[in-house]
């Protein structure tokens, strides 16, 4: 995978998604800090946040950093030559020079193509406008495999925003590739869109998670956007509306496992964090080793 | 009784089989001379498609990416080039796989419409027939074009 850009979980074969992660097994005691590596040392890897994004960032700089590497980049365009007038093309070309390898968060949809056509270095998607965020599915993948041993036949519950949260689109795509079962479980008016729909397996279709809680081997839970409605009582009304607590996952099954992509704002009540269940906490981890085993695999350190 | 609804022309193009109602679109996609001769049939009867728009421009030969313009709105036009009173050349419209730089994405959000990028605008032609176009950019699927054509 040397020198490949990573836009969307859909340039990504089956075979390269399992190369990621058996890389991702390796990385797991560098990422704990248990062992040291060297493997990208003298690489230097550019961080460009156009929208503020300190998780997504500060994992990416954790993986390189562990490995050894060094990360340049941006998070403010107020401080860089954007703010000037520069345009991204040439922010890209610029960049490039810079380094072995970028990261780009864009508002712009397909921004990250875009940047990966104009430099001849390797181009991570973090995130373009309501785009695509390929990591992120890669790390929730990763988590569900190392938490069920495998994704075929598995039943995940994909709950809340699923209109408009498309990197859930991109999971869901991705679950039926990985042979996973899909339960779809949303408010009408945040329904799964018909063009996603019929590309995956949907086993199941509804507005309660109590209906099918108890098939559940994955409860994937996303966050209603504040910013997707103009009318706060609208968002008020469905904020609440799918609330995990300790109490519901009583219904689930013991080994039933409960992901988050975070920040979570009152989806998931904390007395969940302290049950087996919990798998949010994990899951945001598990970016760290998935992104280490990316940047290896493109930077050309590992095979 | 159909050839005489419209006269034949010397030299130039004929665009036959134009989607029934869309001529003055195809015309109006076309850099067509202002001064050139043109004459327009609307609703002709057509045993193929039940009817049909005809459009005939006097001194013009239509190129490639004036067809490509054509096929997106009027996917069944076949294209007629006369010369001398002849039927020289007849082709019918087909679009490409890919599209460049005749139709800006839908979507107001996506890169390809930021202005100061120099982007060039690349479309996957995903349906042949409907048609139905992808943006390379952001994955927009468009089957509406006119408002959108470059």
């Amino acid at each position: 995978m040397k020198g490949r850009d990573i836009i969307s979980i859909r340039d990504l074969k089956k075979e390269e998604i399992e190369l990621v992660f058996s890389v991702a097994d390796s990385m797991v005691d560098i990422a704990l800090g248990k062992k040291e590596s060297n493997a990208l040392e003298h690489k230097i890897l550019a961080t460009l946040f156009f929208e503020p994004s300190t998780r997504t960032k500060m994992s990416f700089e954790s993986a390189m950093l562990r490995l050894g590497g060094r990360c340049i980049g941006f998070s403010d365009i107020g401080a860089t030559s954007v703010a000037k007038g520069e345009n991204l093309h040439d922010t890209v070309r610029v960049v490039e020079s810079y380094s072995d390898a970028m990261v780009i968060r864009h508002p712009k949809e397909g921004a990250a193509r875009y940047a990966a056509e104009i430099s001849e270095k390797p181009v991570i998607n973090a995130g373009d406008g309501s785009g695509e965020h390929p990591t992120q599915t890669l790390l929730d993948l990763y988590t569900m495999k190392k938490a069920m041993g495998g994704i075929a036949g598995k039943n995940v519950l994909l709950v809340g925003d699923l209109k408009y949260g498309r990197t859930v689109h991109s999971l869901a795509r991705a679950l039926s590739l990985f042979g996973a079962g899909i339960f779809l479980i949303s408010p009408r008016e945040l329904e799964m869109p018909e063009e996603v729909k019929k590309e995956i397996n949907i086993e199941a279709e509804g507005e309660r998670i109590e209906d099918h809680i108890r098939e559940a081997d994955v409860i994937y839970v996303t966050r209603i956007q504040k910013e997707r409605f103009p009318d706060p009582a609208e968002y008020a009304k469905l904020s609440g509306r799918y609330r995990i607590d300790s109490k519901l996952l009583e219904m689930a099954k013991k080994e039933c496992i409960v992901m988050h992509p975070l920040p979570r704002v009152e989806e998931i009540a904390y007395d969940v964090d302290s049950t087996e269940h919990a798998w949010y906490f994990r899951e945001a981890f598990n970016g760290i080793p998935v992104r280490m085993a990316l940047l290896s695999l493109i930077m050309g350190v590992v095979e | 009784m159909r050839e005489l609804k419209i006269e034949a022309i010397r030299n130039g193009t004929v665009i036959d089989h134009i989607t029934a109602g869309t001529a003055l679109k195809v015309l109006s996609i076309l850099e067509v001379d202002p001064e050139a001769t043109i004459s327009l049939a609307m609703n002709v009867s057509s045993r193929k498609y039940g009817k049909k728009d005809i459009l005939k421009i006097e001194n013009m030969e239509l190129n490639e990416d004036d067809v490509d313009r054509i096929a997106l709105i009027a996917p069944h036009a076949t294209i007629n080039i006369i010369r001398g009173g002849e039927k020289v050349k007849k082709f019918k419209v087909e679009l490409p796989d890919t599209i460049k730089g005749i139709v800006r994405c839908m979507n107001p959000g996506c890169i390809s419409n930021v202005s100061n990028e120099p982007v060039e605008r690349v479309f996957y032609v995903i349906d042949k027939k409907t048609p139905i176009l992808k943006c390379k950019y952001c994955g927009r699927e468009m089957s509406e074009f006119l408002d959108y054509i470059l």
